[in-house]
C-alpha cells in the first residue's frame, strides 16, 4: 500500500515537471518574439557617424546665431545638401535637426538624441527596416557570429538627405573558361 | 623421371603472368619517391585519410605542412585543425532583394581562402538574372561587366557551396576524401583527394573547382591563417570548395566569413541554425526564403531570401 502511494507521488511529480518545462519553454519562446532584441535606448556598437570633415560640432558656428525657424532654401551655407527622394516637399532641416541644441537630432516626440543614435530617428518612419536592422537582417553586421557584433548606422550607407543607395562599379568578371590556360 | 624432364621443370620459364607481375612491380617502384627525396615527401606519400589520423599523427602532419608552407611563402603559416563546435550547425542567408552584383564577395573570398590567382579559381559566381523572368538559370549571365551595378531590370544571385545536408558530392567520392562535418560544413582532404572530379559532376551548384595547374598564389597575397580542411594552399590536381571560412567561423571568437564582412550592402547573413536568436533563424522564420534547386532534395543550408 505504502509502495503504491509512493508510485503515485513520483508519477505526479514527474508529470508536473514535464508540464512546467513545456509551458516555461513555450513562454520563453514567446518572450523572444515579444521583446525586441535590445531596448530602444541601449547602445549598439557603431562606428562614429559619417560627418563631413570639420562640420561637427555644429554649435561651433550655430551657437552665435539666432535660429530662424522659417522654412526656406539655404543660400549661404550647406548649399551642397539637397533633399532628394526623401519626401523633400513634406519636410526640411528642423524636422530632424534640433533648433535649440544644434549638436543633437530631434525625434517627433521632441526628445533630443545624439547623432550616434540616429537609427531611432530613421526608425520613426522606417519601422520595418529598423526592426530588421536591430535583428541584423537589414544592413551590414560585422564582428563575430557568436559574439560581439558591430553595426553600421543608417547614414553610413544611406545619405540621410538623399538616401537611395548609389550604384558602384563592379569588380572584374571571371575569366572565361576558354581563356584559362 | 628423366634428366631432361627434371631440367625442363627447373629452368626459368617466363609466363605471361609472371612478366606482367614483374612489370607492375617495377613500375610501382618507379612511382615511389626516390632515395634522395626529403623525408617530408615520404611522409605525405604514406599519410592516411585525415579522419583516420591519431592526435599525434595530426600534430606531425600540421608541423610538416607549416614548415613546408613557411618555406614556400617566406612567412610563418598557421595550419589549424579546429574541430566542429558542439551544438552548432552553420546556416547562410543571402538577400536577393539587396544584392547589387558588385562581386566584392568573389574577391574577398579569393583573398581570404588562398585560391589560385593564375589560373583563376573563384568559389563564388555571381549570376545576373532578369527581373521579368525571375530565377531562370537558362537566362543567367555571369560575365556581365557594366560601368555600374545594379543595372535596371536585373537582379543578382551569387552562387557558392550550399553545404547541403544531403550532399551528392560526398557520396560519389571513390576514396572518401570529402565528407560532411558535424557542423554541416562539407570539406575536402586535399592530401587524400585523387582528382577524379566525380564530385564536381555530382554537384548541382557548380560549387567545386579543380586545380588544373599548380595554384599560382603570390607569397605577398597568401593568407597565413589557414585550416587543414579549409584554406591552406592546395596542391595541383585536387578539388576545392567554399568551407564557410572555417578558419574564422570555427574559432571561439568566431568571425563572420570574409564574404559577409566585405558585402557593401549587407546582403549576406550567417549564423547558427540551432540558435533560435541568430539572424539566420530570424530570416528563415520571418522572410520569404528561396532554396535553389530544392527539388533535388540536397537540403542546402544556404538560404536565399527577400527582405522586402
Amino acid at each position: 500500500m505504502k509502495n503504491r502511494t509512493l508510485y503515485f507521488l513520483v508519477t505526479f511529480a514527474l508529470a508536473a515537471v514535464t508540464v512546467f518545462i513545456a509551458v516555461a519553454g513555450h513562454a520563453g519562446r514567446r518572450e523572444f518574439w515579444l521583446t525586441p532584441p535590445k531596448s530602444e535606448t541601449e547602445d549598439y556598437m557603431v562606428p562614429p557617424p559619417p560627418f563631413t570633415e570639420g562640420i561637427f560640432p555644429c554649435s561651433e558656428c550655430h551657437s552665435g546665431m539666432t535660429p530662424n525657424p522659417k522654412r526656406r532654401e539655404l543660400k549661404e551655407e550647406h548649399t551642397d545638401i539637397q533633399l532628394k527622394n526623401h519626401a523633400e516637399n513634406e519636410r526640411w532641416c528642423l524636422d530632424c535637426h534640433d533648433m535649440k541644441n544644434r549638436d543633437k537630432l530631434r525625434l517627433v516626440s521632441g526628445e533630443q538624441i545624439d547623432f550616434s543614435h540616429s537609427y531611432r530617428l530613421c526608425g520613426q518612419c522606417h519601422g520595418d527596416k529598423y526592426r530588421d536592422w536591430r535583428m541584423g537582417i537589414h544592413g551590414k553586421r560585422t564582428g563575430q557570429w557568436n559574439g560581439r557584433k558591430e553595426y553600421l548606422l543608417c547614414a553610413h550607407c544611406h545619405n540621410p538627405h538623399n538616401p537611395r543607395f548609389k550604384p558602384i562599379p563592379p569588380k572584374a568578371p571571371p575569366e572565361r573558361a576558354e581563356n584559362i590556360r | 623421371m628423366s634428366d631432361r624432364e627434371t631440367r625442363g621443370n627447373r629452368i626459368f620459364r617466363l609466363s605471361r603472368r609472371k612478366a606482367l607481375k614483374g612489370l607492375a612491380a617495377g613500375l610501382g617502384a618507379l612511382a615511389l619517391p626516390r632515395k634522395d627525396a626529403s623525408a617530408a615527401i615520404w611522409e605525405s606519400f604514406f599519410q592516411k585519410n585525415f579522419r583516420e589520423l591519431s592526435r599525434a599523427e595530426i600534430r606531425d602532419v600540421v608541423s610538416r605542412l607549416e614548415k613546408e608552407y613557411g618555406a614556400t611563402y617566406g612567412k610563418p603559416v598557421k595550419v589549424k585543425t579546429t574541430p566542429p563546435m558542439e551544438g552548432v550547425l552553420y546556416g547562410y542567408g543571402l538577400d536577393l532583394s539587396r544584392c547589387i552584383g558588385c562581386r566584392r564577395c568573389v574577391y574577398g573570398c579569393v583573398g581570404e581562402n588562398n585560391q589560385s590567382r593564375d589560373p583563376q579559381v573563384h568559389w563564388i559566381r555571381v549570376l545576373r538574372l532578369e527581373k521579368e523572368r525571375g530565377v531562370d538559370l537558362e537566362h543567367a549571365e555571369h560575365y556581365y561587366n557594366p560601368a555600374n551595378v545594379p543595372e535596371a531590370g536585373h537582379f543578382y544571385m551569387p552562387v557558392q557551396c550550399h553545404q547541403c545536408e544531403n550532399p551528392p558530392c560526398t557520396k560519389v567520392c571513390p576514396v572518401q576524401a570529402t565528407w560532411k562535418e558535424n557542423d554541416g560544413i562539407v570539406v575536402v582532404d586535399y592530401n587524400w583527394c585523387i582528382g577524379c572530379r566525380y564530385c564536381m559532376a555530382a554537384c548541382p551548384y557548380g560549387a567545386r573547382h579543380f586545380n588544373w595547374k599548380k595554384p599560382g598564389l603570390p607569397a605577398g597575397e597568401m593568407n597565413p591563417d589557414t585550416h587543414y580542411l579549409g584554406n591552406r594552399p592546395r596542391p595541383v590536381g585536387v578539388v576545392e570548395k567554399c568551407t564557410f571560412c572555417m578558419q574564422r567561423t570555427r574559432e571561439a571568437d568566431g568571425r563572420y566569413p570574409a564574404c559577409v564582412e566585405v558585402c557593401p550592402v549587407g546582403a549576406r547573413k550567417f549564423g547558427n541554425l540551432l540558435d533560435p536568436e541568430s539572424e539566420i533563424r530570424f530570416v528563415i522564420e520571418n522572410k520569404r526564403v528561396f532554396i535553389l534547386k530544392e527539388e533535388l532534395n540536397t537540403q542546402p543550408k544556404f538560404y536565399y531570401f527577400y527582405s522586402v
